[in-house]
């Protein structure tokens, strides 16, 4: 099968692989070691695998390898800085929004693009902006006060999300 | 304040630090930083990459496996046919450690001379990469021949029913007779009766199954695996034909069980490649796989003829139950205990019979699913408690509040309810936390449900049920617990952690708690049964007072103080806060390791045990204690399309003591999301044992844009057998939640769907029914 050079940046670490056609960024980021990146479905209902491509939350299950050439591509390990926690993660952990973990690294990814486009969302703007991560064990109830309250630090400290 | 002494401890008489506070889990920072790795997301060197080869069709005759385009195929390292693996069957035992089969539960690795479900396991392939596995996987010919089967439990148990597995296809039936239900209904101003059925519903974790298998140089076979019973080592060791002392399982931290990683899954498959290709193999499911792999929920349909005094008390109740167990029995004989124990809910009924049979169909195995049969229990009779005020015309509550058991009253089977019974204080609470309602607007109709429950907490009494933990304090003061319980994702482990920490006084952080691993840790049973907080909780407990008490008696001396005067806090030994005489936890526990005195200590907690059922009556004891409480929703249903919207939906129970006020509410509020699922939108389709639902764009769970208002409320009355008083909550918050929502339902659009799930079609029929009526 033919294969065609792609190279991208993930959390700010620089890869060049050889991917086939059909390689998905979701199969890459994780031969790559990016386990944090999860397979939940492979077909873009779940959405445990969504990556920032360039700053937008994307099914990585959905996107081949070859069309972030030349991408930054974000996970949930990169969002932290200066051995920091990202406000997004310290409320995950604070607020009770983690249980099994697994839709994490992906909701996570998810929040982080929404509050980027909406810095203090609505309940509205924020149930849609989830509607395609799923979580089984929380009822999003502690995912959204997670968010809201990551929302105000962040509007708090006048940074970018 | 509550105090250790008070809670039957035996130590000093103090306030809780720890215990009920909303402490972050010790498991959370590692899932938030994307740090956490689960059974998917190991490798090794020279690992080979599995395939599982599963039938296309339900029912067939196998007439031939061939494998050998498979095996010449590129990669190949291992094909596996039910002919390479001669008599080998993997039993459902009674997960855990306590032994005991029951009937009927074996079932071949690798489907034989019949497939008796769609997607049972065939064929395996282990290959050099994914793909030369899913290549060879491809190039397995399976020749399938007609067997007639058999798709609902009517069919099953008809006369003259094809066999599913050649034993007749009554996997488990139970009765009880308590009281005289003659006597009770003609002693009735009234008798209700309804037929009500629920659906197969589907687990849906975040993370299909997964596992790493190698054997070692002991000739050991190690398997990290996704699982919530790393007990299973047994069964998988007689299935390969090891000793037992020669399967190593170990769980990594899991993407969500919910009970469909408590059966055996995909361990001995594992194994078995392992061992033919002495190579490290690794099997993750594709999400389709997963929802054919493991067992569901067991679709029920229960009819219920209840008597009823005008103001309400029930003078008798009849209930028949059937239920579909799929192909092979797995735990199904135990989820109809349960469902039969649970049939009459959290009310006194003197005059009981209950009839219930569980039927073998070529329907997709059902197995262990958060509720066990009580849930769908519950459905029915908290449907037919509401049906029963609308024939009275009295208040739901005020139906249910006539006829609550309460403590000292004797259950379905005769057992004496020990602990609180708060039912009718949560039902309030409940009710309360609605607020004010909400106006009908239009076509969008307002209504409001109530549901209460009895759910058992802790394993059926004569499987003999026991934890073990081991609780150790290292010399720079941090603490060790081990405990081979399974941590699923509702902070098993974190809870042992901040018990730990409770009882030596020390900051939670300072507790690191090694958990999951068969060997290397006491053995603590599965993670089910709402029962790891309880028993693992106890013996971690217990561990950790006797460590305590060598830690006290040494630090007195030190202090010149008598035992009872020094407490443990804040990593000090001390007389009191005041004195300012203590000694750092380090170096006392420097001291007791230069003594030669135990610093550590190896507990085992044991469950209150029966004897069984009376197979007549079903009288006896059958679960250690309940968890009591109540779920109220309130929903919009748009009378043109049919589209119902759940508001509201709070949660009010008992969970005895919160051991950590956060993981409590998470799992009140995750039930209530998933209750709604299957109130609402999740249903399991088949065609003729086809499975049609394959995805989870067709299996709709909730999501995001469907959560409501939720509220969880949480009582304590201390009462429970678990550590510090503490009663089950997993399985309990979930327990009343679909039926709250489906009476809310029907108190919106004044008619009932008496099958779930509540889908806009069914709504729109029962209005079409109900208007033509009139």
């Amino acid at each position: 099968m033919s294969t065609r050079p792609v190279s991208f940046t993930v959390n700010g670490r620089r890869h060049a692989i050889a991917a086939p056609a059909h390689r998905t960024l979701l199969e890459a980021l994780r031969e790559l070691g990016y386990v944090e990146v999860k397979c939940g479905c492979e077909k873009g209902d779940c959405g445990a695998c969504a990556v920032l491509l360039d700053g937008k939350a994307v099914d990585s299950c959905l996107t081949l390898a070859r069309q972030a050439d030349g991408a930054n591509v974000g996970t949930v390990r990169g969002l932290g800085a200066g051995g920091k926690d990202h406000p997004l993660q310290a409320a995950f952990m604070e607020t009770g929004a983690v249980q099994c973990g697994f839709c994490i690294p992906g909701m996570i990814v998810a929040a982080k693009a929404l509050l980027e486009e909406h810095p203090d969302p609505t309940d509205e703007e924020m149930r849609r902006g989830l509607s395609g991560n799923l979580c089984r064990c929380t009822g999003y109830t502690q995912i959204f006060a997670a968010i809201r309250r990551a929302a105000a630090v962040l509007r708090a400290e006048g940074g970018r999300p | 304040v509550t105090t250790l002494a008070e809670r039957g401890s035996g130590t000093r008489n103090v306030p809780f630090r720890q215990i009920g506070l909303p402490l972050v889990r010790t498991d959370a920072p590692g899932k938030a930083r994307g740090e956490t790795r689960y059974a998917g997301d190991l490798v090794m060197p020279d690992m080979l990459h599995a395939v599982v080869v599963r039938a296309d069709r339900p029912c067939a005759r196998i007439v031939e496996v061939d494998a050998r385009a498979a095996r010449r195929s590129p990669g190949v390292a291992s094909v596996l046919t039910a002919a390479d693996l001669p008599d080998r069957l993997v039993v459902t035992d009674i997960p855990g450690q306590t032994g005991g089969k029951t009937r009927n539960t074996a079932q071949p690795i690798l489907a034989k001379d019949r497939v008796r479900f769609h997607g049972e396991p065939v064929a395996l392939v282990a290959a050099e990469t994914l793909e030369e596995a899913r290549d060879a996987a491809d190039r397995v010919r399976v020749v399938y021949g007609p067997q007639p089967g058999v798709f609902t439990p009517e069919e099953a148990l008809a006369p003259g029913a094809p066999e599913v597995e050649g034993e007749g296809n009554v996997v488990a039936a139970y009765k009880i007779r308590k009281g005289c239900v003659d006597a009770g209904f003609a002693e009735a101003d009234v008798i209700v009766e309804n037929t009500y059925r629920t659906q197969v519903q589907e687990q849906a974790f975040l993370e299909p199954e997964a596992g790493l298998a190698w054997v070692d140089d002991q000739g050991v076979v190690n398997i990290k695996v996704s699982t919530q019973v790393v007990e299973h080592f047994r069964a998988v060791a007689d299935a390969v034909g090891l000793p037992h002392n020669r399967v190593h399982i170990q769980a990594m931290f899991v993407g969500g069980g919910f009970g469909g990683k408590e059966g055996m899954g995909i361990e001995t498959m594992l194994a078995l490649l392992a061992l033919d290709t002495r190579r490290p193999v690794r099997l993750v499911l594709s999400r389709e796989e997963s929802f054919v792999n493991h067992g569901n929920r067991h679709p029920f349909t229960i009819h219920h003829r209840t008597g009823v005094k005008r103001d309400g008390r029930i003078t008798a109740m009849q209930v028949r139950m059937t239920a579909d167990s799929g192909a092979y029995s797995k735990l199904s004989p135990y989820v109809l205990l349960y469902a039969t124990v649970g049939a009459p809910g959290p009310y006194r009924v003197d005059n009981l019979r209950v009839d219930s049979v569980v039927a073998a169909t070529n329907n997709l195995p059902t197995c262990a699913f958060r509720g066990f049969g009580t849930m769908q229990a519950c459905c029915a009779y908290e449907a037919q408690m509401d049906e029963i005020a609308r024939v009275l015309g009295l208040e739901p509550l005020e139906v249910r509040r006539r006829n609550f058991i309460k403590t000292g009253d004797r259950n379905a089977t005769g057992q004496v309810i020990q602990s609180a019974v708060w039912t009718e204080r949560c039902a309030t609470e409940a009710l309360a936390a609605l607020g004010p309602r909400t106006p009908d607007s239009g076509p969008v109709r307002i209504g409001r449900g109530l549901a209460c429950y009895q759910q058992s907490y802790g394993r059926i009494r004569w499987f003999k049920d026991s934890s073990e933990a081991w609780v150790g304090v290292e010399i720079d003061g941090t603490v060790v617990v081990r405990c081979a319980v399974t941590d699923i994702g509702a902070g098993q482990s974190s809870s042992l952690a901040q018990i730990a920490a409770e009882v030596l006084g020390v900051p939670m952080e300072r507790v690191t708690v090694y958990f999951g691993d068969a060997m290397l840790n006491p053995l603590a049973g599965t993670s089910s049964a709402s029962r790891a907080l309880y028993m693992s909780g106890n013996a971690t407990k217990l561990a950790a007072e006797a460590v305590r008490r060598r830690l006290v008696e040494r630090a007195a001396r030190e202090l010149g103080a008598r035992p009872e005067e020094v407490d443990l806090g804040d990593s000090r030994a001390f007389v009191s806060e005041a004195s300012g005489r203590g000694i750092p936890l380090d170096r006392l526990v420097k001291i007791c390791a230069a003594e030669g005195i135990h610093r550590h200590e190896l507990a085992i907690f044991r469950a209150p045990t029966s004897e069984g059922l009376d197979p007549e009556t079903g009288q006896g004891e059958v679960f250690p204690d309940f968890t009591y409480g109540a779920h109220a929703a309130e929903v919009a249903v748009d009378s043109e399309t049919g589209e119902v919207r759940v508001l509201k939906s709070v949660g009010a129970h008992d969970v005895g003591q919160a051991i950590n006020l956060q993981a409590v509410k998470g799992q009140i509020e995750g039930s209530a999301l998933m209750g709604q699922g299957f109130a609402l939108s999740e249903v399991m389709l088949y065609d003729r044992g086809r499975v049609l639902t394959r995805s989870l764009s067709e299996y709709l769970v909730p999501t995001a844009e469907d959560v409501p208002e939720i509220r969880a409320i949480v009582l304590e009355s201390r009462s429970g057998l678990g550590p510090f008083g503490a009663k089950g909550v997993g399985e309990p918050a979930f327990a009343p939640v679909a039926a709250a929502i489906a009476n809310a339902v029907a108190d919106a659009i004044g008619v009932r769907v008496f099958d779930l799930p509540i889908t806009p079609e069914k709504v729109v029929r029962a209005l079409r029914t109900a208007s033509l009526r009139t």
